[in-house]
């Protein structure tokens, strides 16, 4: 296929040719082509198919508004469906698709739908999929899943890249025709830190379309020669490609800057960038969008905006058609008619709703005045024209002009609420604009070239001297004020055939009326009842004329119906840019423990902690599963030694003079009569009473605490500390740091493990059970003057010890801990082994303390100081938390010793029915002793601290399984606590 | 939203945490005869204004520094940025 509609002049490069492929076909264009304007000039009519009734469908506009030609771009992984192709800037080897039919585009099987159109009209899902009701799942849906949706997702991950970057400036301009380059002008030539962004490849906005004069040139040589000064001035940053699509609080904007969609290959670079932009003040110049006129069969292929028409004509040297027909209610839509004729292009007729003498003639035009279009003819293409006064216009296209709407859009993305303006039948911003912003131009109802000119230098300087900048002498350039009249015409009553108002959501002035009728009256039901206004234009040429057929049946004004509320974003913008780089495991990075590469390369599995990867055991050649290798790591641990990287428990640096008193306000316990040199277990109630978290606060000197807290709390309780500090006791001296990534810690545990540390802990240092006893503490050197700090604490129930060193020397200690236990057959243990160990010592963690528990429950009430100040304290004696009957933590076993338990079971009374009234507690943490050679639980029972010994049924509807469970002390190993003592 | 801090300047909101009402600095005194009932109110009870509303927000990406932020919730101006500890000292806090 050649280039059959190419016609002279245009911004466009002839000297090069580009070759592209559309539904296989190979065509061709010149850079400067949209894929829109290509396909045009190779007299493509048909690009797609309506979302619902599967109607063919043509390009409409020649901008973001576009509704009708969506086309998936690009293959394979690179696939992207739903792109707007008059957006698409055209590159060789560019490949597109049309969507959204079964079959061919030019036989689309789904086409049958247009004639079950009587059955889908709005609402139809709700009245029509009723009956029978087990249809819905069955039948209904997977049809209706199949058939609807435009485009189709690759389904593979998407290969490109994105970034996420920050600006700041003094002016944002945002959008780049007339009056969008009067303020940067202006601005700029001030000397003010400017930003000029335009979602368009080539700055100039609709001055590259119109035929309109400029200061003596053509409006876009002017808009190429300002575009040329502000691109040398070092205080200018334009962004062409650039969608400002949200206007955010405090003069923050959105902006999606497409990088490399251009080019046939992003070689690396980001894709997109999504830019947050803070800027001081802005102009928004963004223009206006013309809207159709509803009659019946408005969606032909060849049926085009009169303004995009001109766009086509002048700024890409392509016709839609060799006889182009014009139909308009306003001055605006003759322009299309006189730039169509001064190409050589037939006009075939002008057709204006209004009732007034022609603003000019043309030879071989036939002129109506006080007429319409009210059919069309040609299904896959515009054959004629029928108007209302009988006569038929043979025309290949229609370009309609309803008016214009200025781009309010981002004006009411802080809620502000636009105005009607009765001379331009349209609606302009409103008085609550978004803070640091003024309109200018056609966004601001400034319809007129001159005006809108004028405007934006006016709007400029008004910013500056907020600013505070003197304002350089400018003078815009001479234009005229073109006629813009406009009648109030929005469809043609026809009950017969179907008038289009959203061409992208195939919705009709039927559908509003059947809307109205219904009772969904107000604007926002109207929308999302019949889907006008939705997917990816928007409504952005649709939203008027609905809002005048849903005023006109509701006996309101336009005003009165309103709009329905603006929200950000203005355009589509891809998830992968809004994700930017934080994809896969980038979106939550892990943090890795200071030992992570020696587990690696010793057999460990990791699991996810929080954040932290943790070993969670070490397999030895010949293991089978997991349980084999955390038994033996737990048993070797109570017979030998263990070793255990437990640095990721957060760990927070108390210093000043009140660090004790500080302490005694944050714990339920009392720190301040801590010996220095001595460690004790903390426990942190919530204000309401319930725990918080636990951990052990060792005392290095006077004034010199260091606190650990649960790997999960790390945050929060630092958080929660500098509140207490801050805002609860400011007087205090005391003063906090997370240190939690500052050292490297282990636990040594098991009865070989001083004789372990003696080899590792510098010799002057005595570690012996009479110097360094249970929770002793001290700053220390280890391994030949390293310093670090060994804490006498067990978790395992052990004689057991932590030992801290710089985060630096984690790595080789771990190694230097495993060397010197080679005589010890010393095991490095991951947190399954910890966990049994703790289960087998009765010590709660996250399981236990999940917010529903409190010290009364978990057997530590007595923690709980009543004598002195602190968080949670009050509340903790409500009469609820503390009464008798309230569950308590206890110790589990099956009665039947084969057999597992199975946490998140509950109990019942032997003999009572499983029901929740019945429902006395719950199993919290379940684990297989080796050292007892079954399986242990812990769990809270109402009264379960009066009822060892007992025998209840442990109940999981969800598994299906019933048992008998034991009631036992929690302290499974060594109730007395001898071996940590030892 | 941009959070004008007192010692560091102009912040973007992301930096910070929000927390909540700053009546959370007005802890009740524990000795009172009627303190469940206060910590009970200091715990539950909340205003909920649609228009200017004094908030603690910490700024945890930042200088860790706990602010009483006063917005306008109906609009997001914000009116006056404090340090926290300012506010409690203010008040009469103490150990």
């Amino acid at each position: 296929m050649s280039q059959v509609n190419r016609i002279s002049g245009g911004q466009i490069d002839r000297g090069t040719e580009l070759k592209f492929r559309f539904n296989g076909k190979w065509m061709t264009g010149h850079p400067g082509d949209t894929l829109a304007s290509a396909l045009i000039a190779n007299g493509q009519k048909l690009v797609g198919r309506s979302f619902k009734y599967h109607r063919p469908r043509g390009i409409f506009t020649a901008g973001p508004e576009e509704p009708n030609a969506l086309v998936e771009l690009r293959d394979k992984a690179h696939r992207e469906p739903n792109t707007r192709a008059t957006m698409v800037e055209l590159f060789d080897g560019l490949w597109a698709t049309s969507q959204n039919h079964r079959g061919s585009l030019e036989h689309d099987l789904l086409a049958v739908n247009d004639w079950f159109a009587p059955f889908l009209s709005a609402g139809f899902y709700y009245k029509t999929f009723m009956w029978p009701k087990a249809f819905w799942e069955k039948v209904y849906e997977p049809i209706i899943r199949s058939a609807a949706g435009l485009g189709r997702l690759s389904m593979q991950d998407d290969p490109d890249t994105y970034d996420k970057g920050f600006l700041h400036c003094d002016l944002l301009v945002i959008g780049s025709g007339p009056s969008g380059l009067t303020a940067a002008l202006v601005a700029a030539r001030s000397g003010a830190r400017v930003i000029l962004a335009d979602e368009d490849f080539r700055m100039g906005g609709r001055l590259n379309s119109e035929t309109l004069d400029l200061g003596g040139m053509p409006g876009s040589d002017w808009a190429a020669q300002a575009v040329s000064e502000l691109s040398g001035m070092d205080n200018v940053r334009l962004m062409s490609r650039t969608a400002v699509y949200g206007a955010y609080d405090h003069g923050i904007y959105g902006a999606l800057e497409r990088c490399t969609d251009h080019l046939a290959s992003s070689d690396g670079k980001p894709r997109q960038i999504l830019w947050r932009i803070y800027s001081k003040r802005a102009v928004l110049a963004a223009g206006s969008t013309e809207r159709p006129i509803a009659f019946a069969n408005n969606d032909r292929p060849g049926l085009m905006l009169a303004g995009a028409v001109r766009s086509y004509v002048n700024r890409f040297g392509v016709t839609p058609a060799e006889d182009v027909a014009v139909f308009t209610n306003n001055d605006d839509g003759w322009r299309t008619a006189k730039d169509l004729a001064e190409k050589g292009v037939h006009v075939a007729a002008i057709i204006d709703t209004r009732d007034r003498a022609p603003l000019f003639s043309l030879p071989d035009a036939r002129i109506h005045m006080g007429a319409a279009v009210r059919d069309t003819v040609g299904r896959k293409g515009m054959k004629s024209a029928i108007l209302t006064n009988g006569q038929v216009i043979p025309c290949g296209a229609l370009a309609v002009s309803g008016g214009w709407n200025p781009n309010v859009h981002l004006t009411c993305h802080q809620r502000g609420k636009p105005v009607w303006r009765d001379d331009i039948c349209a609606f302009v911003p409103g008085n609550a604009l978004p803070v640091g912003m003024v309109v200018a131009g056609a966004a601001n109802g400034q319809m007129t070239l001159a005006a809108a000119l004028n405007e934006g230098a006016d709007a400029a300087r008004k910013q500056l001297e907020e600013l505070g900048v003197v304002a350089a002498e400018y003078d815009p350039p001479q234009a005229e004020d073109e006629p813009r009249e406009c009648a109030a015409f929005w469809h043609l009553a026809n009950d017969k055939k179907r008038a289009w108002l959203d061409l992208q959501n195939d919705v009709t002035v039927k559908d509003v009326k059947i809307a109205n009728a219904e009772g969904y009256r107000s604007v926002e039901l109207l929308k999302r009842y019949t889907t006008l206004g939705m997917a990816t234009d928007q409504g952005k040429t649709s939203n008027i004329a609905g809002l005048a057929v849903l005023a006109e049946e509701s006996g309101k004004t336009i005003p009165e119906v309103g709009t329905t509320i603006f929200r950000p974003p203005y355009t589509p913008v891809p998830i992968g840019a809004l994700a930017g780089r934080s994809r896969g495991k980038d979106f939550r990075p892990y943090r890795l423990t200071p030992s992570h590469r020696w587990a690696e390369a010793h057999g460990a599995s990791f699991v996810e902690v929080g954040n932290w990867l943790r070993a969670e055991w070490y397999t030895q050649p010949g293991e089978k599963g997991w349980r084999d290798s955390v038994d033996r790591e737990a048993r070797m641990t109570r017979q030998s030694v263990g070793i255990c990287d437990v640095t990721t428990l957060g760990k927070i640096d108390i210093q000043g003079r009140d660090a004790g008193a500080f302490l005694d306000k944050v714990y339920s316990n009392t720190f301040s009569t801590l010996p220095v040199g001595k460690v004790r277990y903390g426990l942190m109630l919530r204000e309401d009473g319930m725990c918080y978290d636990d951990g052990t606060t060792a005392r290095l000197g006077d004034t010199h605490y260091v606190m650990t807290t649960t790997t999960a709390n790390a945050v929060l309780v630092y958080r929660r500390l500098e509140f207490a500090r801050q805002c609860l006791w400011p007087d205090m001296d005391v003063h906090l740091i997370s240190v939690t990534d500052g050292w490297a810690q282990f636990a040594v545990a098991g009865p070989n493990s001083r004789a372990l540390l003696r080899k590792i802990v510098d010799q002057e240092h005595d570690i012996s059970n009479d110097a360094f006893p249970f929770m002793a503490c001290g700053e220390i050197t280890a391994c030949g003057g390293v310093p670090a700090r060994l804490f006498r604490i067990s978790f395992s129930g052990e004689l057991a010890y932590e030992i801290a060193v710089p985060s630096r020397y984690g790595n080789a200690m771990v190694a230097a801990l495993m060397a010197a236990g080679q005589e010890f057959n010393a095991v490095p243990y991951g947190t399954e082994a910890l966990g049994v160990m703790r289960i087998e010592k009765g010590h709660c963690t996250g399981n236990e303390l999940n917010g529903q528990t409190t010290a009364h429950s978990i057997g530590l009430g007595k923690m709980v100081s009543q004598k002195k100040e602190c968080i949670g304290n009050v509340l903790s004696q409500r009469h609820a938390l503390i009464a008798e009957d309230v569950e308590r933590l206890v110790g589990l076993r099956p009665v039947d010793r084969g057999r597992g338990l199975i946490a998140g079971s509950h109990f019942i009374a032997k003999g009572a029915s499983k029901k929740m009234a019945n429902d006395q507690g719950w199993i919290t943490s379940v684990a297989y002793s080796p050292n007892l050679g079954h399986s242990i639980g812990l769990g809270f029972l109402k009264r379960g601290h009066e009822r060892m010994g007992e025998i209840v049924r442990a109940v999981s509807p969800i598994h299906g399984t019933e048992m008998d469970v034991e009631i036992v002390s929690a302290h499974f190993v060594d109730p007395d606590g001898e071996r940590l003592r030892g | 939203m941009l959070i004008d801090h007192p010692l560091l300047g102009p912040r973007d909101a992301a930096e910070f945490v929000y927390l909540g009402d700053a009546c959370l600095i007005d802890r009740p005194d524990w000795t009172a005869d009627d303190a469940m009932e206060r910590f009970h109110d200091y715990g539950y009870v909340r205003d909920n204004p649609a228009d200017e509303h004094r908030e603690l927000w910490f700024h945890e990406q930042g200088d860790r520094s706990w602010l009483v932020v006063t917005r306008n919730v109906s609009t997001h101006e914000i009116l006056r940025v404090e340090l926290a500890r300012d506010v409690a000292l203010e008040r009469g806090q103490d150990g």
